[in-house]
């Protein structure tokens, strides 16, 4: 499967598609990374005159690339369709934030896989600004299951 | 019913009990997730413990033998008993 392949099955599109590419993934692990362009209507209000990416936003990102992604890759095998015949949910995170994320900024999304069992996928996430500075660290749990 | 099992499934399930649930109401016949409003995708991560604690390996199909503390425990037993 290619690192594109795994973007075109995503769930996911336009304004809510936070996955430009996927750099590396293997069975163990996956990377990938997104610039959050200032065009985004969320900018406008977080915060007033002072925008700043949302951390919901950044734990989305961090979710898509690395459980999502990293699922789709997993399951690649099996006759699984995001669109059409499974499902993905956030069950469970637990992270901290250490940087602020500017409008414009590209970060790159590091995910190593725990287990992947009984259809709950478990990972440990983390996202770098440019600067290679950790921006948000944290354990990150999803269901991905056929509907 | 095989206490030794019993005790060891009650520490394993305790840290995922929800705050207003107390380690005193697990019982045998106690629904993980029904009785104890254990998250159910917490009963993952207690079949992964009960994996490591007792050294056997459970099944896809076998989740379902584990809804309730006495099931589990037959199933562990079950299972210990072929290792």
């Amino acid at each position: 499967m290619t690192h594109q392949e795994i973007i075109d099955k995503l769930p996911y599109t336009q304004p809510f598609l936070f996955v430009d590419t996927i750099t590396e993934v293997s069975d163990k692990h996956i990377k990938g990374d997104y610039t959050f362009v200032d065009t985004a209507d969320f900018y406008r209000g977080h915060f007033e005159n002072f925008p700043v990416t949302p951390g919901v936003i950044l734990l989305e990102c961090m979710m898509q690339i690395g459980l999502v992604s990293l699922g789709i890759y997993l399951l690649r095998e099996k006759n699984i369709d995001l669109k059409n015949n499974a499902s993905v949910a956030m069950t469970e995170n637990n992270v901290q934030f250490f940087k602020p994320v500017f409008p414009n900024e590209k970060v790159s999304v590091k995910s190593e896989l725990e287990y992947f069992r009984f259809h709950k996928l478990k990972a440990k996430v983390k996202m770098f600004n440019q600067a290679g500075e950790l921006v948000c660290s944290g354990i990150f749990s999803g269901i991905l299951k056929p509907s | 019913m095989n206490q030794e099992i019993y005790a060891k499934l009650t520490e394993i399930i305790k840290p995922y009990l929800p705050e207003d649930v107390d380690a005193a109401s697990i019982a045998k016949d106690s629904h993980l997730v029904n009785d104890l409003n254990i998250n159910s995708t917490h009963l993952v991560d207690i079949v992964l413990d009960v994996e490591d604690a007792f050294d056997i390996t459970i099944e896809d199909d076998e989740l379902d033998n584990m809804e309730t503390v006495a099931a589990s425990i037959a199933l562990i037993e079950q299972k210990s008993e072929n290792k």
